[in-house]
């Protein structure tokens, strides 16, 4: 496939997107047993009869995962079924132990979402098809061995989230940007730690293309392993340019399951799975239907934390922020804590969000993993930054020198009104000692103040450069313009 | 309805049984005349009818999400036809 | 009665609870018919009579605390029964008969087998059965063969054909299995022994090998109808970890029934569709003379109909094969029993596992399930089938407007020779034809013996009751017991 020429562009194409989002509520235990269902542990410590698969066990349900599938439904606007039923999938494998696994099927808890999210200043809106319960599979190890596979059932019955989108995102950027914002909902309402590294949230997506203005949908592939947010864009890149070529060349796209393969950046054919999948899908007769009354929907609705978009709404109106930077500011639940943290230090919105905005998330970046915005990891906490524009606007150090103390701050993590004082950078706002400079500057630029006074007005940005720099830049600029211009034009 | 020994064949995949060539003869047979029996289902109109999948009027109760069992994965392995440490072994799986 | 091993659950419980007896020796009468009986019938797969001596000691001691502040004694402290293969037994070998789980040992118990240990039951042993639960006959044991001890020609009936045949011969007291479809019902006809099928949801499900997970449920097998009562009790009631377990109280059943049950005012339902062609003579003539003594005895009878009856057998076989082809997917060698192939790759490791550890009929089973639910069957047989469940249902729904229990016999004849059905599955999957729409109904049903025939076998009526109430039914049949002979009559281990 060549890079330079696209397939794509050239066939006037239009790229069709459902994602599948597979999410880990954030439960103590599994979704049908009583063994932990936390991340990291030896082989098969978190496993006991039920979710090894022993002969006759059963599954019983984890009420703080409904709970938790109801938040989802409410954040999502989608409709809870009162009825939901549980449903078997049947396949074979070594990490699947009871050879079904215990999902939702004709009668999922939850339809008719929908979820906005912003790309480019431009809201959209995707509707949800379902969300349903599942259980997790357990984990295979292919590399320790040359023959053989290891398998830990540690994750076997983690409860999981399905989130199925209708096919309306249009592009990989698009379709990241669904993921985050799908990921921001679920740490907003505190039901997944949304990890993506750690597999806690991964999506598969159904990539098709058709041309541009037709409304049947083109034969789509799925691809699977989509577990970062930057694998996501690649994978269907690389799959739009796969399908234009084929579909430009005459051929027929195969419906296939395909694996992202990060390391060569290729999706490739899952031919090995030999057989075409046959579910055979039933009612799960080991347990009853699932009944979300309308009393537990109302209470969860009540328990429910202020999400992304109302908490973006009220930065505009109670911070008179912009709609940007509030969006900014609310896209992750930890930034907004942090921005309202400093605001409670600090009453000065607008200055904290802009540095928040430009310096605060350009360290938090750095300090995270790809896509990840890390607050945990910053050397200083919200009320610093607080104490820092404190500083600024009770005169004690300019916006200039305050960039200074903010490096030393992200260097030492001290609190900034010590830097101040270690680094000797009180702003100068003795007059006296701003004319002694203003003085010394005209003196010693004889030359210049006869060329202002003739007309150059332009060089008075000079002056004010001299005096900035002869007081290493600790002057307070207003004093020094008013003096300089006492002086020169006097 | 009509059973041939290739629709035994690709049955026996999905249930991971390797049926010998005598099994799958016998099985045509057998399953032929068991799906002939029960077809006689088709007789019943139940288009108007809710299917029973529980015969229990309930719903389905709930456990509280606490952390009750595991800890004992050298229980987990007891059984198991190969191990290592921990881990069930098993032929290498190709994807 | 002379011989300890022939006592009746509820006098072995009086004699232990007044010191006349002790538990040791009863078990060591129970151990000793064993070994006599055994080679002949063949119950056991395993007797553990390490084990049973040990509870039996722990029971006596239990027993000579009566009436102290310690006192934890039960009904059944000190009782010798026998399980079916099929309830995981923590530390003791759980093959369910089959070949793939030859060398299992459980790591738990089941909630059964934990309530029957904290009860103080003694525990003699596991119990021959069809593997799987699948059969009717015991003939599908991957293990061994079990006779009928009224005629060792004879098949003890199925599944549960091991817990009916100790109890027969007088190896156990009493003994627990599972009915799916007859699986109690039908070997305790048989085998002239009392058996009662709870309701569904009755008794927890957890620890017992799954067959098919909506018509699977626990129950008891005693010499009489107050034994099996006290055996239901003991282990009856809701578990927290069987979903499907109902959370209703349990009747002091033995307490309830009492000394001097009564039918009066009782009506007896008598289903059309369960009298009609292929009834052996002997059998409708017993049962309808059975029927005549609860009219006797006060009891009316009114005739009432289950239309969808012939519908039942081609309904329990869709829905059977599909949840146990999926119950049965576990069984692939990777975390217990056999592997075999692994030296050829997964694929090869899971077919051969499967292949060689299921015998021909749990495979044929395996097979039509996978059949049923498969893309493009699932809409013409399984749903078909989970609505005529429904109709099946209603006409219990009606039919017990009219009335308080249904008598019917529990099988069209008695106990068939070894070998005679074994060729031709459809033929043996009749059998079950007056049991099986019981548990499509999830209702109770208990069989207790109520003649013999002309060749000697003994005849069950059948007992059909409401959701909930084995009270009823068991009072119904403790009543019917009070005035005939047919419970005493013992088999005698004869060709």
């Amino acid at each position: 496939m060549s890079a330079a020429r696209s397939y794509y562009q050239e066939g006037g194409f239009e790229t069709v997107i459902g994602l599948e989002v597979h999410c880990q509520l954030a439960t103590a235990s599994k979704l049908f047993c009583g063994c932990s269902a936390a991340f990291g542990a030896g082989a098969n410590e978190h496993t006991c009869p039920v979710c090894l698969a022993m002969p006759g066990v059963l599954p019983v349900l984890n009420r703080c995962a409904v709970d938790y599938a109801i938040r989802a439904a409410l954040a999502t606007d989608s409709t809870i079924n009162t009825n939901s039923r549980w449903a078997r999938k049947n396949y074979f494998y070594p990490d699947l132990p009871k050879a079904y696994q215990i999902t939702q099927y004709e009668q999922p808890y939850c339809e008719h979402g929908r979820v906005t999210f912003d790309l480019d200043g431009t809201e959209h809106t995707v509707r949800l098809t379902r969300i349903h319960m599942e259980e997790d599979a357990g984990k295979s190890v292919h590399d320790a061995h040359a023959s053989w596979s290891l398998v830990d059932l540690n994750r076997a019955g983690v409860p999981l989230l399905e989130i199925v989108s209708e096919p309306e995102l249009r592009s990989g950027a698009e379709a990241s940007a669904y993921m985050r914002k799908m990921r921001s909902l679920v740490r907003y309402l505190g039901i997944s730690d949304g990890n993506m590294n750690e597999g806690s949230m991964r999506c598969d997506a159904n990539v098709s293309l058709r041309k541009r203005g037709a409304t049947t949908l083109g034969t789509r592939a799925e691809i699977k392993n989509l577990n970062s947010f930057r694998s996501i864009e690649r994978a269907i890149a690389y799959e739009i340019e796969r399908q234009a070529e084929i579909l430009l060349g005459g051929g027929a796209i195969v419906q296939e399951t395909r694996l992202w393969d990060a390391d060569r950046g290729v999706t490739r054919s899952m031919r090995s799975k030999e057989e075409a999948h046959d579910y055979r899908y039933f009612p799960e007769p080991d347990l009853l239907p699932l009944v979300i009354d309308d009393a537990w929907i109302e209470r969860a609705r009540s328990e429910l934390p202020e999400l992304p978009d109302a908490r973006r709404g009220r930065f505009v109106t109670s911070y008179g922020l912009s709609g940007y930077d509030s969006g900014v500011l609310t896209a992750s639940k930890e930034l907004a804590d942090w921005f309202e943290a400093a605001v409670a230090a600090h009453d000065n919105p607008k200055a904290l969000a802009n540095w928040i905005t430009s310096e605060v998330l350009r360290i938090a970046n750095e300090s995270g993993a790809e896509g990840e915005t890390d607050f945990s990891q910053l050397p200083f906490a919200p009320e610093h930054l607080a104490a820092l524009v404190r500083l600024i606007d009770d005169g004690t150090i300019s916006g200039k020198i305050a960039k200074t103390v903010f490096s030393k701050m992200v260097e030492s993590g001290d609190d900034p009104a010590a830097i101040v004082a270690r680094e000797g950078l009180v702003q100068v706002t003795d007059e006296g000692a701003i004319t002694a400079i203003v003085d010394s500057v005209v003196a010693a630029n004889t030359a210049k103040v006869a060329e202002y006074k003739s007309g150059k007005d332009k060089l008075f940005g000079f002056f004010v450069g001299q005096v900035m720099k002869e007081s290493q830049g600790k002057a307070n600029p207003a004093s020094v313009n008013r003096l300089l211009k006492e002086r020169l034009d006097g | 309805m009509p059973l041939d020994e290739n629709e035994i064949r690709r049955v026996a995949v999905l249930a991971r049984l390797h049926l010998g060539e005598d099994e799958v003869a016998r099985l045509t047979g057998d399953l032929g005349r068991i799906l002939g029996f029960v077809g006689k289902l088709a007789e019943l109109d139940t288009s108007d009818i809710e299917p029973t999948s529980h015969v229990v009027a309930m719903s389905t109760p709930y456990r509280e999400d606490e952390v009750t069992t595991g800890g004992d994965p050298d229980s987990a392995i007891t059984n198991a036809p190969r191990r290592d440490g921990h881990y069930f072994v098993v032929p290498r799986i190709i994807e | 009665m002379s011989r300890l091993d022939e006592l009746s659950i509820e006098e072995a419980s009086r004699r232990l609870a007044s010191r006349e007896i002790s538990s040791r020796e009863l078990t060591e009468a129970c151990l000793a018919r064993i070994e006599v009986t055994e080679p002949k019938v063949g119950s056991f797969l395993e007797v553990t009579a390490q084990l049973a001596r040990q509870q039996a000691d722990d029971a006596d001691r239990r027993l000579a605390a009566t009436g102290t502040r310690t006192s934890d004694t039960t009904a059944l402290t000190g009782i010798p029964i026998a399980l079916k293969d099929i309830f995981l037994t923590k530390d003791v070998r759980t093959t369910c008969a089959s070949r793939i789980l030859e060398n299992f040992i459980p790591t738990f118990d089941a909630t059964v087998v934990a309530r029957l240990r904290r009860a103080g039951a003694v525990l003699l042993g596991k119990l021959n059965m069809d593997e799987f639960a699948m059969g009717s006959s015991c003939e599908n044991s991957a293990m061994q063969l079990t006779r009928n001890p009224w005629k060792l020609d004879r098949v003890p009936g199925g599944s549960s054909g091991g817990s009916a045949t100790c109890v027969a011969a007088h190896q156990a007291l009493g003994s627990f299995g599972t009915d799916t479809g007859g699986s109690i019902r039908l070997p305790a006809a048989f085998c002239g022994v009392a058996g009662i099928k709870p309701t569904y949801g009755r008794v927890s499900r957890y620890g017992v090998i799954a067959f098919a997970s909506s018509l699977d449920q626990v129950g008891p097998m005693a010499s009489t109808t107050r034994g099996a009562a006290l055996l239901l009790q003991t282990v009856a009631g809701k578990d927290p970890l069987d979903s499907t377990s109902i959370d209703a109280p349990v009747p002091d059943y033995a307490g309830a029934i009492g000394t001097a049950p009564t039918v009066k005012g009782l009506r007896i339902g008598i289903p059309r569709e369960y009298f009609v062609e292929g009834l052996d003579a002997d059998v409708e003539a017993a049962v309808r003379a059975a029927i005549g003594k609860l009219q006797d005895l006060g009891a009316t009878i009114v005739e009432v109909t289950l239309p969808h009856t012939e519908y039942a057998v081609a309904t329990y076989y869709i829905v059977a094969t599909a949840e146990a082809s999926s119950n049965l997917g576990r069984y692939d060698g990777v975390r217990y029993g056999r592997r075999r192939g692994e030296e050829q790759g997964l694929r090869d490791m899971y077919g051969e596992s499967r292949e060689q550890g299921f015998g021909a009929e749990v495979k044929r089973r395996i097979m039509l399930g996978t059949y049923v639910l498969s893309a493009g069957y699932y809409d013409a047989y399984y749903s078909k089938a989970m609505r005529v469940r429904t109709l099946i249902r209603r006409d219990f729904e009606q039919a017990f407007e009219r009335c308080d229990v249904i008598a019917t016999p529990t099988a069209p004849a008695t106990a068939f020779e070894i070998g005679s059905r074994t060729d031709d599955p459809l033929k043996m999957y009749l059998s079950d034809i007056l049991t099986i729409s019981v548990n499509l109904a999830g209702l109770p049903g208990m069989s207790i013996p109520c003649g013999l025939d002309s060749a000697g076998l003994p005849i069950g009526l059948q007992l059909i009751g409401k959701p909930l109430d084995e009270l009823t039914l068991l009072r119904t049949a403790a009543a019917y017991e009070d005035s005939c002979h047919w419970h005493r009559v013992s088999a005698e281990l004869k060709p």
